[in-house]
């Protein structure tokens, strides 16, 4: 992993330490991914996925250890430098705007890629989610929590990111539904965009992603490529309860 | 009553119900948007005014002195969001109001030291500076139909900002979730600077426009301040368009309340029920809607 430019790491974060007051939630964990790289992020509830989520997103401060967007050092960058590099955001819970439209949802976040690539614009976003479009004029909180969902994700990709972080993306979806924001992950990761998943529904995840890493109690448990985890079911039991 | 002088007063109360949302459409977004309380809004207002009739002396012209005075106060209000208001974001109200009632004292120093303690006076723009003929007796004058022309075109560039430019959408988002604002790569502290900027442009804008009619004294902050938050609580936390509808209603009840007192009249039953009226009516709007006409719902 040393031997290849640092640059080729979208994120790179070490030791990091992240504490709610005096909680103590992140024990220490390394977590890196590659450009065009698909990433399962997996453990729990509790475990910390989230935080360390946002601990490099710089929306909660890591205590000690270091986060790295590109090779330069973002660990005490503010949230919208971060997001400026190239690295998009769907929260758990999807904080799409309610007040806004879809469009408007849609648009305010419209920019041009780090390298001024405009590949997803408005008009492809809809291409994708044709369901968005039939809801354009929608007040974001009218939607369904799937038309939401594709809400998000489609506001992240309109930022034309390198790499798109996806938290709990099918929580309390209809499993129809979920298979739909699934399918839409991987055509976002074939299309060279690099995907960090967090999910409860282990084989849909694993069935994406090149590599998983396991959070246990704030402690990365496991990392291994894809195929490591299918044939262990053991793994599954003891990190993931599945 | 007799129509011309029920025309005029209609007139006056939109006017100066136009006025005042001008002057207090800026508390409620800075409010809304930001959620900082700003009392120290009604010195700006004052600052407009002074703004106004200094430069017109040292410009010779109001109309050199308007734009002056717009450059000068947007500068203003992003130094203070700069230096102090950022500070209170993530603070509770005590700090917002504490530190907001300082900015008030600053202001009133800075206006003695620059401008002095005196009441000033000047004269409305030649230009302006007609009336309409109505009736034999009646006539209106041309510059308070521009002030409320003024505070129109202001209200209709706002609400064409907030509602129809990326800018807007920006500035609406992160009243909802500042945190995913900045997770788009939306620098929040900017948009903020501008908003605050905005409102105290405004206020600033509404002293220095109603200067030529008011006169222009030290504490006239203070003074508006209070109908500012009236209006504010009257059209709902936060909404601008709450604002406006208020505002109006406010100018309405205002002018028509102190012109009833004479026609009741014979018996003046109640002389002070003139300067109440507009208290009344905030009474009587939050006991039907305690979130104000277009709050939310509390
Ligand atoms: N804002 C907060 N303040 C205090 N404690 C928090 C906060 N957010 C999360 N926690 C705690 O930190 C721990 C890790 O939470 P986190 O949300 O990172 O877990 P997670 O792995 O994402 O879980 P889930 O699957 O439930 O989303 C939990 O014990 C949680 O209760
Ligand atoms: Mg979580």
């Amino acid at each position: 992993m040393h031997s290849e430019s640092s640059a080729d790491l979208l994120i790179d974060a070490r030791g990091l330490h992240t504490y709610y007051g005096a909680s103590h939630i992140l024990h220490g964990v390394d977590f890196s991914i590659r450009r065009g790289e698909a990433v399962g992020l997996m453990g729990r509830n509790g475990m910390g996925k989230s935080t360390l989520l946002k601990t490099m997103l710089g929306l909660v401060r890591a205590r000690s250890g270091s986060v790295h967007v590109k090779g330069e050092d973002a660990t005490r960058a503010a949230p919208h430098r971060i997001a400026r590099a190239g690295i998009a955001y769907v929260p758990e819970g999807r904080g799409i705007f309610p007040n806004l439209s879809v469009r408007e949802n849609l648009v305010m976040a419209a920019r041009a890629g780090v390298d001024g690539r405009r590949e997803w614009t408005y008009e492809r976003v809809l291409q994708t989610f044709p369901r968005l479009g039939e809801r354009i004029g929608h007040g974001g909180g009218q939607l369904s929590g799937g038309e939401q969902q594709m809400l998000t994700i489609g506001r992240a990709l309109m930022t034309n990111p390198d790499l798109l972080i996806l938290d709990e993306a099918t929580e309390g979806l209809a499993p129809l539904i979920a298979r739909e924001i699934m399918r839409i992950v991987s055509l976002v990761k074939e299309s060279g965009i690099a995907t960090v998943i967090v999910d409860k529904n282990f084989g849909a995840v694993n069935a994406i992603t090149d590599r998983n890493v396991i959070l246990v109690k704030g402690e990365v448990v496991h990392e291994g490529a894809a195929e490591d985890l299918r044939g262990r079911p053991e793994v599954h039991l003891r990190h993931l309860g599945v | 009553m007799d129509f011309h002088f029920f025309l005029i007063q209609l007139m006056n109360g939109v006017q100066y119900g136009l006025l005042l949302f001008l002057l207090s459409a800026g508390l409620t977004l800075v409010f809304g948007i930001m959620g900082i309380i700003n009392i120290a809004h009604g010195s700006f207002y004052m600052i407009g005014a002074y703004l106004a009739w200094s430069l017109t002396g040292k410009l010779g012209s109001f109309w050199l002195a308007l734009p002056a005075g717009i450059v000068l106060t947007v500068a203003l209000g992003m130094l203070l969001e700069w230096l102090v208001i950022k500070r209170l974001y993530h603070r509770d109200l005590l700090y917002q109001v504490l530190a907001t009632y300082g900015l008030i004292l600053v202001c009133e120093e800075l206006r003695s030291v620059l401008w002095g303690d005196d009441v000033r006076g000047f004269n409305i723009p030649e230009a302006l500076n007609q009336s309409i003929q109505l009736s034999e007796t009646l006539s209106y004058p041309v510059y308070r139909l521009w002030i409320s022309g003024v505070c129109l075109a202001v209200a209709v560039l706002l609400y064409w900002v907030i509602q129809h430019t990326r800018l807007g959408m920006k500035i609406r988002a992160g009243a909802s979730n500042r945190e995913m604002v900045q997770s788009l790569g939306i620098d929040i502290q900017i948009v903020y600077r501008i908003v605050f900027a905005a409102g105290v442009t405004l206020a600033a804008l509404a002293g220095m426009i109603a200067a030529p009619v008011s006169s222009v004294f030290p504490g006239m902050g203070n003074h508006v301040l209070i109908i500012c938050f009236v209006v504010v609580v009257i059209g709902g936390l936060g909404s601008v368009k709450g604002a406006l509808v208020a505002s109006v209603m406010i100018g309405l009840v205002d002018t028509f309340g102190k012109v009833l007192e004479f026609s009741v009249g014979g018996v003046r039953l109640l002389p002070e029920l003139s300067s109440m009226t507009v208290y009344v009516l905030m009474a009587v709007i939050l006991l039907w809607r305690p979130e104000g006409l277009f709050g939310k719902k509390l």
